[in-house]
């Protein structure tokens, strides 16, 4: 081989409006048959970058290289051309086809689904790959969908692969799977780039680390010169210190105790079966599971807005002791005993703000029923809105911008900021921190334990195990609706975790399989 | 009451709701939901009635060709459709409009245009009723199958229809078959189901939804042309009726699958003219029987809804606008 870059970036800018700079010169090569990582914080211009090289966004200045020639990418169709193929963070897949349809969308020449089946097969078995062609993606898994992205990418015959934060939804195990996969083509001669926020990722599975700062190019180091300490550095632009104090509360009495608790959901399934658990003041309790385990419906139930089937959640009251049941309160009643949901779906606003409402107005969702007159009071909501923003350090022009145009930190901080003024008894927090940097999401964390230490029960639903394992005193695992373990905090481990997570499904798998057999017979 | 004549009668009520509604779905199989289609098939009628009145009077009774007196109202026919359909197109997929309030809209000016060429055609044609006889050009457009009546009842039942009514049927069913079976009906589902998904696949989202919206508005256009130029055979205004909502509740009613909108236009045809056979002194009887194919509707709404199954579902996108760089 030559040693031509399979793509080099010279002096790339893009931007968006008049104001919003994305990215600003940024020059980085990429070598054929290396994984190169790009790291950054949120809103430092990774992925507008990489949807430059996809053919998503045209650059405003500077040139991109494909195998040392100037190329021109203005639309995806032009870099399938040059070989490139991208996997986005969201998966840009049509539901209702099949996996073998959606492989094959967009390509030109006859048009033969058995046969595209067949060669997905072929290109599966290459590299290790577990697919059936046929099935509808709306059937799919997290992982099955992603593994159709990369097949899809493949089977255009793309040379340059670029994966959006590839292991964000993604069980240790499966992370481990894919990365042994990516591994396999960077042997095969392919330019992979990857993007994740893991640093633990990074180091484990890159060749070399491009580093972008608020849009502008830090560097490139070698992985095995590098450290975590010296990668944030490099992306934060200062030092930072990533340890997350736990203490260790010494009067932890209950404060809610659920039994036995089972949801079912609009087919009938069950969502959640037979949990129970005690969480209890002074401590974080984390709950950990893929996505879609019954974390949501879990909360829901508690904060009263999911139809519990049967079981009892208790709630012991902190100054008078007294146990109140909540299966048969309403929202608004279980809101006024002090618990609290804060709760940050996938595309941030769904459940809590209002995006085109302003800080101030958000803050008296929570207290629109305070006072007795016809008028709105703004005063006190306004202060709140001053306190948190000062408190936490949201960047906004002014109390009066739309949440819509906060960057999604922010809008995070805004959201627990105003569940915990509160002051609640039990906190409920999921996926807090989904989609933030290390900054900001050391923030919350630390927001997290200052609750604790107050004695408020916090109940935190998170996605990254590693945090899991240092923050929480004591971490459910929830497997399909079931609880397949309650573990220690401080003494296991995530490859534990991940056991607990895919045990239930694991057992399920295995029935499936037998009732399969048995029904062949 | 001969079961066969009451076929026949709603097979001929129902071919403007098949042409209107094969049109609405490959429309929506785009993900636009164009509101617009009473107005479109309204502009396709009146298009065609011009064009056959221009080369009526032109020609004189007796001096027609019957090729010419055939292709010129339907020439007519799709390009008043045409353009209705690029307005559409112009202003949802280009300018991003709201697509419900272009819609109405748009139905809502068709129904004007209609009415003011129908309204100045009135007048110069100096009838004594208010309506243009295009009877001349009517008779061509009438001639239908040799043997039909050697077949009795079955033949009455599938041989007796006019050539239109072949076409609404073959149009349907290559169009089922467009969408299920090729490629460029994989790609024009894949872009009502999930545009972005479409574009970073490197299809051209833009051009399949113009060309889906303008095929959908000429097919939906000439349901309108066949209604007044070969099943009544003259214009009057408003006499097109609420046959353009219809064929937009078929949609629902066919579950967006062209093969199905064939049964089904037959279902509401039957239903649509049910009325008649009530006694005609009862008037609000006779309402409440025009009122099934809605009532047929929002019950299979219920059912495709309680069922949830994804394949029956509307597609994906429809009814939003899709901009690439939207962030």
């Amino acid at each position: 081989m030559n040693n031509v870059p399979a793509i080099e970036l010279r002096n790339i800018t893009k931007r968006f409006g008049t104001k919003v700079v994305a990215n600003k010169n940024v020059s980085l090569t990429v070598e054929r048959g290396e994984i190169l990582a790009i790291l950054g914080e949120n809103g430092s211009g990774k992925t507008t970058l990489m949807n430059m090289i996809s053919g998503i966004y045209f650059p405003d200045e500077g040139q991109i290289l494909i195998n040392g020639e100037e190329a021109v990418i203005a639309s995806p169709k032009d870099a399938f051309r040059y070989g490139i193929g991208m996997i986005h963070q969201h998966f840009k897949l049509v539901d209702v086809l099949t996996a073998a349809e959606n492989i094959v969308l967009g390509l030109k020449g006859s048009f033969n689904l058995k046969k595209a089946a067949e060669d997905v097969k072929r290109i599966a078995a290459q590299y290790g790959f577990e697919i059936d062609p046929m099935k509808k993606i709306y059937a799919m898994s997290v992982s099955e969908k992603q593994t159709v992205e990369i097949i899809k990418v493949l089977y255009r015959g793309a040379d340059i692969l670029i994966l959006d934060e590839p292991t964000a939804v993604l069980t240790p195990q499966e992370t481990e799977k894919l990365f042994k996969i990516l591994r396999k083509m960077r042997d095969d001669g392919k330019s992979i780039i990857i993007i994740t926020h893991k640093l633990h990722e990074v180091l484990a599975i890159s060749d070399r680390v491009a580093v972008l700062r608020k849009g502008e190019y830090v560097g490139t180091v070698v992985t095995a010169e590098a450290t975590e300490t010296s990668l944030t550095e490099a992306m934060v632009g200062k030092k930072v210190d990533l340890n997350i104090e736990r203490s260790l509360s010494a009067n932890t009495p209950d404060r809610l105790i659920i039994k036995g608790l089972t949801c079912v959901n609009r087919d009938l399934q069950k969502v959640l079966d037979n949990v129970s658990f005690t969480a209890r003041s002074g401590e974080i309790l984390g709950i950990a599971g893929i996505s879609g385990s019954g974390q949501r419906e879990l909360l829901e139930a508690i904060a009263g807005l999911q139809h519990i089937q049967s079981g009892e959640i208790s709630y012991i009251d902190p100054n008078s002791g007294v146990l109140e049941n909540l299966r048969d309160k309403t929202p608004v009643q279980i809101r006024d005993l002090g618990v609290r949901l804060s709760f940050v779906p996938e595309d941030r606003l769904g459940m809590g703000l209002v995006g085109n409402m302003d800080i101030t107005d958000n803050m008296m969702l929570r207290s629109y029923k305070a006072g007795n007159s016809a008028f709105l009071h703004r005063k006190e909501p306004r202060m709140l809105a001053n306190e948190i923003i000062e408190s936490l350090e949201v960047v906004t022009p002014s109390v009066s911008t739309p949440v819509r145009r906060l960057s999604g930190g922010n809008v995070q901080k805004v959201l627990v900021g105003r569940e915990i003024s509160s002051a609640p008894t039990v906190l409920m927090a999921a996926y807090p921190v989904r989609g933030l940097d290390i900054n900001s999401s050391y923030t919350i964390y630390n927001l997290l334990n200052q609750q604790k230490e107050r004695g408020v029960a916090v109940i935190f639903v998170g996605e990254d195990l590693d945090v899991l394992v240092e923050l929480c005193d004591r971490i459910l695992v929830l497997g399909s609706g079931k609880v397949t373990g309650i573990l220690d905090g401080r003494s296991t481990t995530k490859e534990e975790i991940g056991l607990y997570m895919t045990k239930s499904t694991a057992m399920e798998a295995e029935e499936n399989t037998a009732k399969e057999e048995n029904a062949d017979e | 009451m001969d079961f066969s004549v009451f076929f026949q009668r709603a097979v001929m009520q129902g071919i403007p709701l098949l042409y209107g509604s094969t049109g609405e779905i490959i429309t929506e199989k785009s993900g636009h939901l164009n509101l617009g289609i009473p107005g479109i098939m309204y502009v396709g009628g009146i298009s065609g009635v011009i064009g056959a009145f221009v080369y009526q009077n032109s020609a004189g009774a007796g001096g027609m060709n019957p090729f010419l007196a055939v292709f010129i109202p339907f020439i007519c026919s799709v390009l008043g459709s045409l353009i209705m359909g690029l307005i559409y197109a112009f202003l949802t997929v280009t300018l991003r409009a709201n697509q419900n309030v272009t819609g109405l809209a748009l139905t809502t000016f068709g129904v004007g245009v209609g009415n003011f060429f129908g309204g100045y055609l009135i007048k110069l044609s100096n009838a004594d009723i208010p309506s243009i006889d295009i009877t001349p050009t009517s008779i061509f457009f009438k001639k239908t199958l040799p043997f039909a009546e050697d077949l009795g009842w079955f033949g009455k039942m599938f041989f007796s229809y006019t050539f239109m009514v072949y076409l609404a049927i073959i149009i349907a069913l290559i169009a089922a078959y467009v969408l299920k079976k090729t490629r460029v009906g994989l790609h024009l589902r894949a872009v009502g189901e999930n545009p972005a998904t479409a574009d970073a696949a490197g299809i051209n989202v833009n051009r399949y939804k113009y060309s889906a919206i303008c095929t959908g508005s000429v097919i939906a256009g000439i349901g309108g042309l066949y209604y007044v130029v070969d099943y009544i055979g003259s214009w009057s205004n408003d006499g097109f009726g609420d046959r353009g909502w219809l064929a937009i509740a078929l949609v629902i009613f066919a579950i967006w699958r062209p093969h199905l909108a064939i049964p089904g236009s037959i279902v509401f045809g039957g239903l649509y003219i049910l009325f008649q056979y009530i006694r005609s002194d009862d008037l609000a009887a006779q309402e409440i029987f025009k009122m099934a194919p809605y009532i047929v509707t929002i019950i299979v709404l219920i059912f495709i809804s309680l069922r949830k199954k994804r394949e029956n579902q509307p597609p994906q996108a429809l009814g939003t606008s899709y901009f690439r760089e939207d962030r």
